[in-house]
């Protein structure tokens, strides 16, 4: 990307002033190295996200941003529904409230090192993954709405986890305002049979061990200790996500010259949130982001069954669960003045500082833990929210390593079968049904997640915490 | 017929297909043929089972999506692949017939699993040599 087009506010900070139709500045979190190699597509997503109604303070970009659909991945927007605010279907994405969490295990990578080939083909077996997998819970009508209502809290009720999960996840398990009747029966007949399943792509089981410690408090307090292993889980709402996503994406491009919404990209389909179709997108995506986590509880309990099977009297306890593409109305401070807004993070972590009520209690003084996944054979981070993130982006964090290499490139680039003896010669095994999309996921096609998240501590987003370096990868 | 084919060209995260051939509805049908090679070798999906499909929209750009989401949708819910299609568009109105079989991960090693067809990169339209082409990308 060309930097002459930005006004360097810091190292990590780059701003660019409001022209043509944009409403608010763009600002993009990252360092010089990582804002170079970012695609020209940013910078144009970004600004056209500016131009949106009702759009407060700015529109920002994460330092792991990289090209989207309408908004850039790693994009940050807040609305003020009171100011003629939107609700945009492209600023969530189609794959409604991916995200990851993670569980202590209280073993050491040494304790682990002999059963480590037999927990990777327990839970490969066990978890299902890949295209056309199925869960083990079918739902009917009454039980698919109840899931759609209910979220983790559902899961839990149906003996998957303990309330104890609940505390550790965002919206504590359950998303206020879901409503299932507004989710179609195409996006529901998508989900009949997936819950409980990893998806494909960059989705992922991951056993990890914590190789390095960079903020000792923070780390008491998730209880990360240096050597130990933990379990994380990336996946989102599956068919029911995406279908819905699909589907009022239509619906609002169809929609906009009717609401007086000028679209600078289809992709930025968008509805005032005070219409019918606002109201009803939002009724939707909160039902779809239970849907991700009833999904994410149900695959926890399905690694809890294959570690008291393998290794007995282990107890995997949640340190915590983001999600990524969401739409969330939160309190911030603009201009000194406290905003109910609606905040789109479109591939980025929400980040709430000490001291935020919407922290567990054991948890609040300390920050949300912020999760970040990264590639297959590289490294993972757990940071921690800041009292200066709050003021940054919503209270925004990068989510990822993001890709720097397309899935065409990175197939002509990597063999899959080489790649996983490669990994396995550093002592990483990968379990997954297609060697191709092992390729499509090499290492090599993702940014360099350590920059990006060195970036984002540097810029006050979110605070580095602990590094975790991949032992087992289940990839769907 | 002459010059029907598909490709794929690169997105960042993502993957874009392309179908070309002499009629809209051809382009259409190489255009599903590309999006069922994101997943797997279409040589390898025997067309044994039928589904029906109809979708209009408001314009033919509108249509290829409406089509590519219709059957993303059946694959989803069925488990399906498809390999031939057959194909009828008056005005924006799309009629089509699909046929595929069950995936099976042994035998056809699916790779990922397409979400939904997106207006990013969305162009139906002739071509400079008078060809129908219809384009999207896909996200995975």
């Amino acid at each position: 990307m060309n930097l002459a087009q930005f006004e360097r506010v810091s190292e990590v900070e780059w701003r660019v002033a409001p022209f043509g139709k944009m409403r608010v500045p763009a600002v993009i979190y990252a360092d010089e190295a990582l804002i170079r190699e970012m695609d020209d597509k940013v910078f144009e997503q970004l600004t056209n996200v500016a131009t949106l109604p009702g759009i407060v303070q700015a529109a920002y970009a994460m330092p792991d941003a990289h090209w989207g659909y309408g908004f850039p991945i790693g994009g940050v927007a807040a609305f003020d529904a009171d100011a003629g605010g939107v609700v945009s279907a492209g600023g969530v994405g189609f794959d409604i409230s991916c995200g990851v969490r993670t569980l202590h295990t209280g073993l050491t990578a040494a304790a682990i090192a002999p059963l480590k080939q037999r927990l990777a083909d327990r839970l490969f077996t066990h978890v299902p993954a890949g295209v056309g997998s199925t869960g083990q819970v079918r739902l009917n009508a009454a039980e698919m709405d109840a899931m759609l209502r209910g979220g983790a809290r559902w899961a839990v009720e149906h003996d998957y986890g303990s309330a104890a999960d609940l505390d550790r996840i965002e919206e504590h398990g359950c998303m206020a305002g879901a409503e299932p009747g507004q989710v179609s029966e195409q996006a529901k007949r998508r989900q009949r049979d997936e819950i409980g399943t990893l998806g494909s792509g960059n989705h992922y089981l991951e056993l990890q061990e914590i190789v390095e410690i960079y903020d000792g408090k923070a780390a008491d307090r998730f209880r990360l200790r240096q050597g130990e292993v933990v379990v994380s889980i990336h996946c989102g709402s599956r068919g029911l996500g995406h279908q819905i996503g699909t589907e009022f994406l239509r619906q609002m491009v169809i929609a906009a010259p009717g609401h007086g919404i000028d679209l600078p990209d289809r992709e930025l389909a968008c509805a005032p949130i005070q219409s019918s179709l606002g109201q009803a997108y939002l009724g939707a995506m909160r039902a779809a982001v239970n849907c991700a986590l009833a999904n994410r509880q149900v695959i926890t309990h399905l690694a809890r069954e294959v570690f008291a099977d393998v290794l007995p009297g282990t107890h995997l306890a949640l340190i915590y669960d983001v999600s990524h593409n969401t739409c969330k109305l939160e309190t911030h401070t603009v201009d000194g003045q406290s905003r109910r807004l609606y905040v789109h993070r479109k591939g980025a972590t929400r980040a709430f500082g000490p001291g935020h009520p919407a922290l567990p209690n054991d948890l609040r003084d300390i920050g949300q833990p912020v999760l970040i996944g990264g590639s297959m054979g590289t490294a993972s981070y757990i940071l921690v929210g800041t009292e200066a993130g709050m003021a940054r982006a919503f209270a925004s964090a990068c989510h990822g390593a993001g890709r720097s290499m397309s899935r065409h490139q990175a197939t002509r680039q990597w063999h899959g079968r080489a790649l996983v003896d490669e990994l396995a010669g550093q002592g990483i095994l990968i379990r997954s049904p297609s060697l191709r999309g092992v390729a499509e996921e090499a290492p090599g096609a993702y940014k360099d997640v350590s920059a990006v998240v060195e970036a984002a501590d540097r810029a006050g987003l979110a605070r580095k915490v602990a590094k975790l370096k991949p032992l087992v990868c289940i990839k769907g | 017929m002459s010059g029907m084919h598909w490709e794929h060209f690169p997105h960042q995260a993502d993957m874009g297909i392309r179908g070309i051939g002499p009629t809209l509805a051809a382009a259409f049908e190489q255009a599903a043929l590309a999006m069922t090679a994101v997943v797997t070798d279409p040589a390898r999906v025997v067309p044994d089972q039928a589904v029906e499909i109809r979708c209009e929209a408001p314009d033919d750009e509108l249509l290829l999506v409406d089509w590519l989401n219709a059957l993303i949708l059946e694959m989803a819910a069925r488990h399906l692949l498809f390999s031939r299609f057959e194909i009828h568009i008056e005005g924006h109105r799309l009629q089509a017939t699909a046929w595929g079989e069950a995936v099976d991960p042994d035998k056809h090693r699916p790779a990922v699993e397409v979400k939904g067809a997106t207006y990013t990169a969305l162009k139906v339209g002739r071509n400079e040599s008078g060809q129908w082409l219809a384009q999207c990308v896909v996200d995975v």
